[in-house]
């Protein structure tokens, strides 16, 4: 660790505190006591109107082994989104930036704002486009497109044929999955050391995989890290787009319900508080489960 | 075969090399790009395109119908969209600027003055990167009622203005700031504020201009606040207009309405992105996680 000689200085102490408080004090109530208060809950049975009763550990217990549309549906629906999604967005996002860092300015430029702008609506605001390209009479116009090349004769009810919800939902968080993440990874491998690169050619790096495995990852790990948990949060918190799409909670036949969805209808539709903030201890549980992953896979080993 | 050269990370020229990995993500980049395009174009669709069967993708003869009946449909339902304008703004402009001060001054603190707790701070944001606000959408609804805050505009803005996305960058970026500079202005015996406002200030806009992007994208289509915590129809936000125009209107004569509305959403994100992009760049250069 560095030491100069501002971080000796005496009076840096008090005024730290000052400069770090404003921050601080809105960090803790909107982030840290919503959590806190989350798990709180989870032990307790809460309607929001009496005042809440612990339980121990039953929402939990209820969670796996009573709550049959949880396990049915919920979980594996979350498992395959976030898989697809996340390591999938991922390694697109990588496999993007490695190709555009190998371009000229002007370029690579444009095609980095192509590849950034969907993610810049956060999904939301867009979801009225893709409910007019899916929409499910023949003049839909992904309906109309299949049935003029023929591939399919009746039109489709793409946004609320249960077949069909979770792979849509899928592809709509692939298309704005690039987003800051992937431009700290183009950065990243921006900011390399071209001499490396010349140095391993001559030590025998023999064609690009190589050099993207031993070279190109290696020098950027930090960016990688940052780029792998940007993209397990904005997995998660895409979560919503099923009921968007289909326009209700539950989705039909609960397949485009995620995690997020579910603690949606049980905190504000049923208003079972306890058990909704239970499913959401376990959601960030598992956020939490797929960043230290991470961690592990990128750590810089001292 | 030839001998491998190694791939020229970020050439100065266009070569012919290039038009190979160009070629590689053209179908991604169609596939990224036509969505937009089309909202585009649908916004500026006439009635009779948007009925047209088969459906067409491009307009031909572009009119500004669907905006203006956009502007009528919030006439005829009592509030004016005036209203949502200036609620955005006020709430956008504040969380924006409310975020890039905190940010900073923290991301001062963090990085370059000693106390007390100082890795244990760093260490707390770093594990709130992996914050998903949805996921305590909840207790905050409850935080938010505890603290008297419904039908507020401080329930739009507060609960956003701490980002640790934004705390980290900053910080990440002030840590390039040389020591040495700030050491200088110690010994000429300007205070910690002075060092903040004249010094690190001034060499870190590329940061500040990230985080204000990135305040900006997360307010600007915020519709949590107003879905939970406002129900007074006056207090509530242009993205949660836009949002129900969009959800309504499923009738083709209403597509146009609502593309119009989501484009008014997206332009002022792309826009302000195609201005700071460099300065992004440059601040994400040093957003690795040690």
């Amino acid at each position: 660790m560095r030491r100069t000689k501002i971080s000796k200085r005496e009076n840096g102490n008090k005024s730290a505190y000052l400069f770090l408080s404003p921050y601080l004090i809105l960090f803790f109530i909107f982030i840290i006591i919503p959590m806190i208060i989350a798990i709180l809950l989870s032990f307790t049975n809460f309607n929001t109107i009496q005042f809440p009763e612990f339980k121990g550990f039953l929402n939990y217990i209820n969670l796996i082994t009573q709550d049959e549309i949880f396990m049915q549906y919920v979980l594996p629906n979350t498992v395959l989104y976030a898989l697809i999604v996340g390591p999938g967005g991922y390694i697109l996002a990588f496999l993007l930036a490695y190709a555009l860092s190998q371009l000229s300015k002007i370029p690579r430029t444009i095609l980095a704002l192509i590849f950034y702008s969907p993610s810049m609506t956060g999904g939301v605001a867009m979801t009225v486009l893709w409910k007019i390209i899916f929409s499910g009479d023949q003049t839909g116009y992904l309906n109309s497109l299949l049935m003029k090349l023929g591939i399919i004769t009746e039109p489709v009810i793409w946004l609320t044929d249960a077949r069909y919800l979770l792979p849509i939902m899928i592809v709509v968080a692939l298309w704005s999955s690039m987003g800051v993440g992937f431009l700290a990874m183009l950065a990243g491998i921006l900011n390399g050391d071209e001499s490396i690169y010349e140095a391993a050619a001559i030590d025998g790096v023999t064609n690009r995989f190589q050099e993207m495995i031993y070279i190109t990852i290696p020098t950027m790990k930090p960016q990688m890290l940052f780029g792998a948990v940007m993209a397990i949060v904005g997995t998660f918190q895409n979560g919503l787009i099923g009921v968007q799409l289909s326009g209700s909670n539950p989705t039909p036949h609960y397949a485009g319900q995620l995690i997020v969805n579910h603690i949606e209808d049980y905190g504000f539709i049923r208003y079972e508080m306890g058990y909704a903030a239970a499913v959401s201890v376990v959601l960030l549980g598992i956020v939490w489960i797929f960043s230290t992953l991470s961690k592990r896979l990128f750590a810089e080993k001292d | 075969m030839a001998m491998y050269k190694g791939s020229s990370i970020n050439p100065k020229k266009f070569e012919k090399g290039q038009i190979k990995i160009i070629i590689a993500v053209l179908p991604l980049a169609l596939f990224m790009l036509l969505p937009i395009i089309f909202i585009f174009c649908h916004a500026f669709k006439p009635l009779d395109e948007l009925f047209a069967f088969p459906p067409k993708f491009f307009v031909t003869r572009p009119t500004l119908d669907n905006f203006e009946k956009l502007f009528k449909a919030s006439q005829s339902s009592g509030i004016p969209i005036s209203r949502y304008v200036f609620n955005s703004l006020i709430v956008t402009f504040t969380v924006v600027l409310s975020s890039i001060v905190l940010s900073t001054m923290a991301g001062f603190a963090l990085s370059k003055l000693r106390f007390k707790g100082k890795y244990v701070l760093m260490e707390v944001n770093n594990m709130a990167l992996m914050f998903v606000p949805v996921a305590v959408m909840i207790p905050r609804y409850l935080t938010i009622n505890t603290l008297g805050m419904t039908d507020n505009y401080l329930a739009h803005i507060l609960p956003l203005i701490s980002m640790p996305v934004s705390l980290f960058l900053v910080k990440q970026f002030i840590d390039q700031v040389p020591d040495t500079l700030i050491d200088a202005a110690y010994m000429d015996g300007a205070g910690d504020f002075k060092v903040y406002r004249s010094i690190i200030l001034p060499l870190i806009r590329p940061a500040i201009a990230t985080s204000a992007i990135l305040a900006f994208q997360q307010v600007w289509v915020n519709v949590e606040s107003s879905n939970l915590y406002i129900n007074d129809e006056g207090m509530r936000t242009l993205a949660f207009y836009m949002n129900t125009l969009a959800n309504a209107n499923n009738a083709v004569a209403g597509q146009g309405v609502a593309a119009a509305a989501s484009l008014i959403m997206f332009i002022p994100n792309l826009i302000l992105f195609i201005i700071l992009q460099k300065s992004v760049m440059n601040t994400m250069a040093h957003s690795g996680i040690k």
